[in-house]
């Protein structure tokens, strides 16, 4: 059936080299939030066009390959300011495309979701790690592309484990995005078999990121806090608000690695992945955006290239087409991974090996040799099938 | 630089050297930067050429008087002569070639630009660059039909196999392939075309004519998951009745029947297998171990592995001596 199909795709493209008709047209909306979430390491900084800037590069990729099926793709960005109305904003998008990726915080993902509900329009959330809009509020119009909490703890953990660093010193945050982190991170050690030996919570009690004085402090501070602990192996820190993971590695009391939110990261992408011809990718995008590709631009631009996938596969841009082929068996997506990358049909999750990098290179890349399972080695990494909250209708 | 004060004292070692009748095989060693020779005589690395930087795509001419080098990151295909073994000039290549093909004259080369969304055309004999052709994103796989009027270039993002016509140099059809599809083979008679889909895990097998593709063969080995299968290299005996299918981390060469299309078995290489090559009389098929750094010969009428041979770093593609 697929055969027969395929061949019929290639016998319209083969037939009709120069096109006279219009092509055909594919809207793509970005709705993310105005201003940047400041991180504490001057470097790492996100540029005001991060994640959108690799939906643009995706756009163009999809276009080159759009003039041989005389397809042409369009992206709409919206950015929210503090007091816009979500929903209208994202009905409005909705109006003129099929497509919508989006970096917003859970609640807001889910306001933006349940307001088009019924519409067709297919949602690809580019920017939410929260497990539960995969769990208990997943939704049958949302593609996950970005990883989840716990793809990304249990990535991390898989490597600690093969490395035989199981004893682990759990630092967390005060904020909720730090406990659901430290949640990820907990359940990771148990599944893996790493021990946490002791948990301590790093108190935000405000005040500026950078002082002019600042180093002799944490200097200071940081060996301080980790010290008198029980014997561990690496000090795993969750610190998604950016308050003080960074200023662990070196300033431990005890001589140890940092691995979390600082020192050995787990990552969607990072500047320095340069395997699997990811090297191309990179220069694409240096050229575009005179800047290094973050995480999140990764999964804008994957987002963007699955619907570029899906469309030349279907030879339509009609969202209800392109959804039912992204949610069906023939669709996998190439994304410099080393392999391919399929959805989890059971909440509509993108498979994806996760990289663990540490500022300069990567170090690794998870699933770990030796972590099987019976469908995909990538279903080690996250909430497996079998222990799923989501149920979607 | 150091290269420039190397290469005088290559030419002295080289000068000992004597040509025998065996065949000779060379080997791009991608992390190395160096291109192995291999006497098939002696199944033995018999020099080792420095070249430029991330050496992959490699090809003799047709006139076999020299080996052309596409060296990525240094944006240029160089040229090894192979009477001296050493490289004696340089190509002017868009931005990182990889792979490329020669007319059945000899006269004019395709090379695939990966950085660049082009193939470019390059004049053999006045070493000049005679033009591009806009194609899909990241261009990799390129074969000539046997008559010589198409060229296929493959492009891995856009996931087309392009038809371009080799006078008008236009695009005149795509195919829509699976995933990151990495090399394209003709069948001798011009019947079929192969791409192999490094992601999708398929070669698909076009009818060059109707611009469709007529089947799909696909692989499956107990024990692998089938993530790891991963199709690349392909090489096709001259009667078109036996392919050989690399599988990258499967670690295996595929033997393929080449009319039913039916996969009829899997023969254990090193790892990563990458690309091959024949001797010209196709007794043996040469093949490229990416990660374990050696070349497998295999016994083409028995599909047997026989040997195993140490190259450099990386090895990566393999082109044979004309007879």
């Amino acid at each position: 059936m697929i055969r027969w199909l395929v061949a019929a795709i290639c016998i319209c493209v083969a037939a009709t080299p120069v096109f006279a008709a219009d092509p055909l047209e594919i809207g793509i909306g970005y709705l993310g939030h105005a201003g940047i979430k400041a991180k504490l390491s001057l470097v790492e900084q996100p540029a005001e066009n991060d994640g959108v800037a690799g939906a643009q590069l995706a756009i163009e990729d999809n276009n080159t390959t759009g003039k041989f099926l005389n397809q042409h793709f369009t992206l709409e960005e919206v950015r929210l300011k503090e007091g816009d109305d979500i929903a209208k904003a994202a009905t409005a998008l909705a109006d003129h495309n099929g497509f919508i990726i989006t970096d917003l915080p859970a609640d807001e993902l889910l306001k933006a979701a349940d307001a088009l509900r019924g519409r067709g329009t297919v949602l690809l959330n580019a920017g939410a790690i929260d497990d539960r809009l995969r769990e208990t509020d997943c939704r049958a119009n949302i593609i996950h592309v970005a990883p989840t909490r716990s793809m990304l703890a249990d990535a991390l953990a898989q490597y600690l484990v093969w490395k035989q660093w199981k004893r682990w010193l759990l630092v967390a945050g005060s904020h909720d995005q730090d406990k659901l982190y430290a949640d990820a991170l907990r359940r990771a050690a148990s599944r893996f078999g790493a021990k946490i030996v002791q948990e301590r919570t790093f108190e935000d009690t405000g005040g500026a990121r950078r002082t002019d004085s600042g180093v002799t402090l944490i200097q200071r501070q940081m060996p301080v806090f980790t010290q008198a602990a029980p014997a561990y192996d690496v000090l795993v820190a969750a610190d998604e608000s950016e308050v003080f993971a960074s200023y662990l590695p070196y300033r431990t009391w005890d001589p140890r690695p940092v691995a979390g939110s600082a020192g050995l990261v787990p990552a969607s992408w990072d500047a320095a992945q340069d395997q699997w011809g990811a090297v191309q990718m990179q220069n694409r995008f240096m050229k575009l955006n005179s800047r290094h590709m973050t995480a999140l631009d990764m999964q804008a631009w994957t987002a963007v290239r699955m619907l570029g996938e899906a469309t030349s596969r279907t030879n339509s841009g009609d969202p209800k087409t392109v959804f039912d082929f992204l949610k069906g068996p023939d669709f996998s997506v190439a994304a410099f991974k080393g392999q391919r990358l399929t959805l989890r049909d059971w909440n509509l999750q993108l498979r994806q090996p996760i990289l663990l990098v540490d500022g300069r290179m990567v170090v690794s890349v998870s699933p770990q040799e030796g972590f099987l399972h019976q469908t995909s080695e990538l279903d080690t990494l996250g909430i497996d099938r079998p222990e799923t909250k989501c149920k979607l209708h | 630089m150091w290269r420039d004060c190397l290469l005088p004292v290559m030419a002295v070692s080289l000068a000992a050297a004597s040509p025998a009748h065996a065949f000779m095989a060379y080997v791009s060693n991608e992390k190395s930067n160096t291109v192995s020779v291999i006497d098939t005589d002696s199944w033995t690395v018999t020099k080792t050429i420095k070249v430029g930087q991330r050496p992959r795509g490699i090809e003799f001419t047709r006139d076999g008087k020299f080996v052309l080098v596409a060296v990525g990151d240094d944006d240029k295909i160089e040229v090894i002569d192979t009477k001296t073994q050493q490289v004696v000039d340089s190509l002017p290549s868009g931005p990182d070639p990889e792979l490329f093909t020669q007319d059945a004259a000899g006269k004019t080369l395709y090379v695939a630009n990966e950085n660049d969304n082009t193939v470019t055309l390059i004049d053999l004999e006045k070493r000049v660059r005679l033009g591009d052709i806009q194609v899909g994103v990241e261009p990799e796989g390129m074969a000539i039909s046997p008559d010589g009027k198409i060229l296929i270039n493959t492009s891995e993002t856009t996931n087309m196999a392009h038809f371009i016509d080799t006078v008008s140099r236009q695009v005149v059809a795509n195919v829509l392939v699976d995933s990151r599809p990495r090399f394209a083979e003709f069948k001798r008679d011009g019947s079929e075309l192969w791409v192999s889909s490094e992601i999708g895990g398929t070669v698909s097998v076009i009818d060059p004519a109707k611009h469709a593709v007529t089947g799909k063969i696909t692989f499956e080995i107990p024990g692998l998951r089938r993530e790891a299968i991963q199709p690349v290299g392909i090489g096709m005996t001259k009667d078109g009745k036996t392919a050989f299918v690399a599988l990258g981390p499967a670690n295996r060469i595929a033997v393929v029947d080449g009319t039913s299309h039916a996969v009829k078995k899997y023969l254990l290489v090193g790892q990563r297998v990458w690309h091959m090559a024949f001797t010209p009389e196709e007794k043996y098929l040469l093949v490229t171990n990416g990660v374990s750094n050696d070349v497998s010969v295999i016994d083409v009428g028995a599909q047997k592995v026989i040997k195993t041979i140490q190259v450099g770093e990386l090895p990566w593609g393999i082109t044979m001596a004309p007879p």
